[in-house]
């Protein structure tokens, strides 16, 4: 039995889900806990948001997200990741900074532009 | 009026209010117009926030701030609004109709210039230890979240190692995240009141998926260090929110970050002469978000703060839009009889604070905030002296999340009285 907050609305119900009986939600207010509440034990992702070095930039950090979710015990993992990267400005938005990151399909994409 | 002013309209500050107004004015028919911004960029302080969950309602997907802010200013380049970075407004007055504006920069130095029309959009600022009190030493490690989130996400300084937060609000959460992923420790996050300031999406995200306990009702009662702080106590409050004794728990840290509280940016509108609200701490404002000074509106968080980016923008856009239609001579505003609207029983604040009585064509939209959180159904009553002439159903009440009503030109044009008060029915 795992206990979670669900937040979906702002009413942040308390969600009990038994992985014992195939993951049933019981605490919610309303349905959307309930696929909520599934997910979040089943497999927990997260997007991950952060920076990464930039040279001859207008500011010497370059902001960046993973353009989807990664599993939730891998965010860390991923950080030590970036803290190698090192880029040269320019950069637009939505370029991609990093191809499949950790070996996922998933990869890592500035979020701003950035000039010389 | 003599006097053909420089501009139709200057927009103070180019933040996401300030752009969302800008663009707005824009399509409403101005060209002439002008954008002050401070900084050396645009976006304000979307720039900083790098985390996502930004423009759900306006754009239909969830970014994160700089790409929130990339957008809107794509928007403005597109129209080829004029903008005026690194240049700090230092005044603000009404001539009788026309405003002049004191520019100040490096590279122009002090100059003035004239508008039809002004859309405040300065932001707010962080509340900081000095308006908080806390007894001890003034060591240095104390930092507002704003301050700090700026120092690691654009200039890229680790701020601290052992980390507490005082106050949940959401940049406070927000940086507890932050901080952890660079690789601080954040040991907690304390709140004087008994339930948490921020979104229940961000004590889990930032707080419960990194173990950091949040401990409401306790306030942080002493901070000592010699140059770096090296301790803070922390003590359960009572119910008048004082340190209950026999209570204290020392905490080894060497930051503490402040995320008490937002406020609305108003020196220059208060030396403009313009009337305040001392309930949201911004200008008190008509339907159409023109302040107390004809001409003169204010959008964003220096009216009131929001909790959303997406709710600035659209209420920019009304702004901009209004002083287009204020300078094309659209509406007349003026003479017509005023309807006040006072926040009842219950009531934080109440947004417009005043509604012109003319012909309503279209709905005018209310915002709120309760004052206390309540989980179980209630009722927002609209009353017309004692008469309720709305009543909305609402299955939880919570002062964190802007609400609002909307009253129908039908329920606007039969109001008798001399007033209007929202309230949480009890
Ligand atoms: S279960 Fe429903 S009511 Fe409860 S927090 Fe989730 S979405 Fe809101």
């Amino acid at each position: 039995m795992k206990e979670i907050t669900c937040i979906i609305c702002p009413q942040g119900c308390r969600l009990r889900v038994d992985e014992d009986r195939d993951f049933e939600v019981t605490g919610n207010r309303c349905i959307r806990g309930v696929s909520y509440g599934k997910s979040e034990v089943r497999n927990p992702v997260r997007i991950l948001t952060s920076t990464v070095r930039i040279k001859n930039g207008s500011h010497p950090r370059l902001p960046v997200k993973s353009d989807r979710p990664l599993p939730k015990e891998d965010l860390m993992e991923a950080m030590a990741v970036l803290d190698e990267v090192e880029l040269e400005a320019p950069v637009n938005r939505g370029d991609v900074i990093l191809e499949g990151i950790l070996g996922t399909s998933v990869n890592i994409v500035a979020t701003r532009d950035m000039a010389k | 009026m003599a006097m053909n002013p420089d501009y139709e309209l200057v927009v103070i500050g180019g933040g996401p209010a300030g752009l969302g107004a800008a663009a707005a004015a824009y399509d409403a028919g101005l060209r002439r117009i002008l954008l002050v911004e401070r900084d050396l960029e645009a976006g304000g302080i979307l720039n900083q926030c790098i985390h996502n969950g930004f423009g759900l309602h306006i754009f239909k997907e969830e970014l994160t701030g700089p790409e929130y802010a990339g957008r809107i200013i794509d928007e403005i380049r597109e129209r080829g609004i004029a903008c005026l970075f690194d240049t700090m407004v230092l005044s603000l007055e009404d001539l009788g109709g026309v405003k002049r504006i004191g520019l100040m920069s490096m590279t122009e130095g002090y100059r003035h210039v004239t508008a039809a029309t002004v859309v405040l959009a300065m932001g707010c600022r962080e509340r900081t230890r000095g308006a908080i009190q806390t007894p001890g030493t003034r060591p240095s490690g104390i930092l507002t979240a704003g301050t700090a989130q700026r120092y690691v996400n654009m200039e890229g300084y680790q701020v601290g190692r052992r980390v507490i937060i005082l106050g949940s609000g959401d940049i406070g959460l927000i940086m507890a995240r932050r901080m952890t992923l660079e690789g601080a420790r954040v040991l907690a996050c304390v709140e004087i009141m008994p339930y948490p300031g921020g979104l229940s999406r961000n004590i889990v995200q930032c707080l419960e998926d990194f173990g950091i306990p949040l401990l409401l009702s306790h306030t942080i009662s002493r901070i000592e260090g010699r140059r770096r702080v090296e301790a803070v106590t922390v003590q359960k409050v009572g119910e008048d929110r004082r340190p209950i004794p026999g209570t204290e728990e020392v905490f080894e840290v060497d930051t503490v970050l402040l995320s008490v509280g937002l406020i609305p940016e108003n020196e220059l509108s208060r030396a403009a002469g313009i009337k305040m609200d001392p309930l949201t701490g911004g200008p008190y404002v008509f339907e159409n978000l023109e302040t107390s000074i004809p001409g003169i509106f204010a959008c964003g968080n220096v009216l009131h703060v929001h909790d959303l980016v997406d709710h600035v923008t659209k209420e920019s856009r009304r702004a901009g839009k209004a002083a287009a239609e204020r300078v094309l001579g659209e509406k007349a505003g003026g003479d017509a009889p005023v309807i006040p609207l006072l926040p009842g029983p219950g009531m934080g604040y109440v947004l417009p604070q005043k509604i012109r009585k003319e012909d309503f064509e279209d709905s005018i939209r209310v915002f709120f905030r309760v004052r206390e959180p309540r989980m179980t159904p209630g009722r927002i009553l609209v009353r017309d002296g004692e008469k309720v002439i709305l009543s909305a159903r609402r299955p939880y009440m919570l002062p964190g999340e802007m609400d609002y009503v909307d009253l129908k030109p039908e329920i606007l044009s039969a109001v008798t009285g001399d007033h209007l008060t929202l309230a949480v029915e009890s």
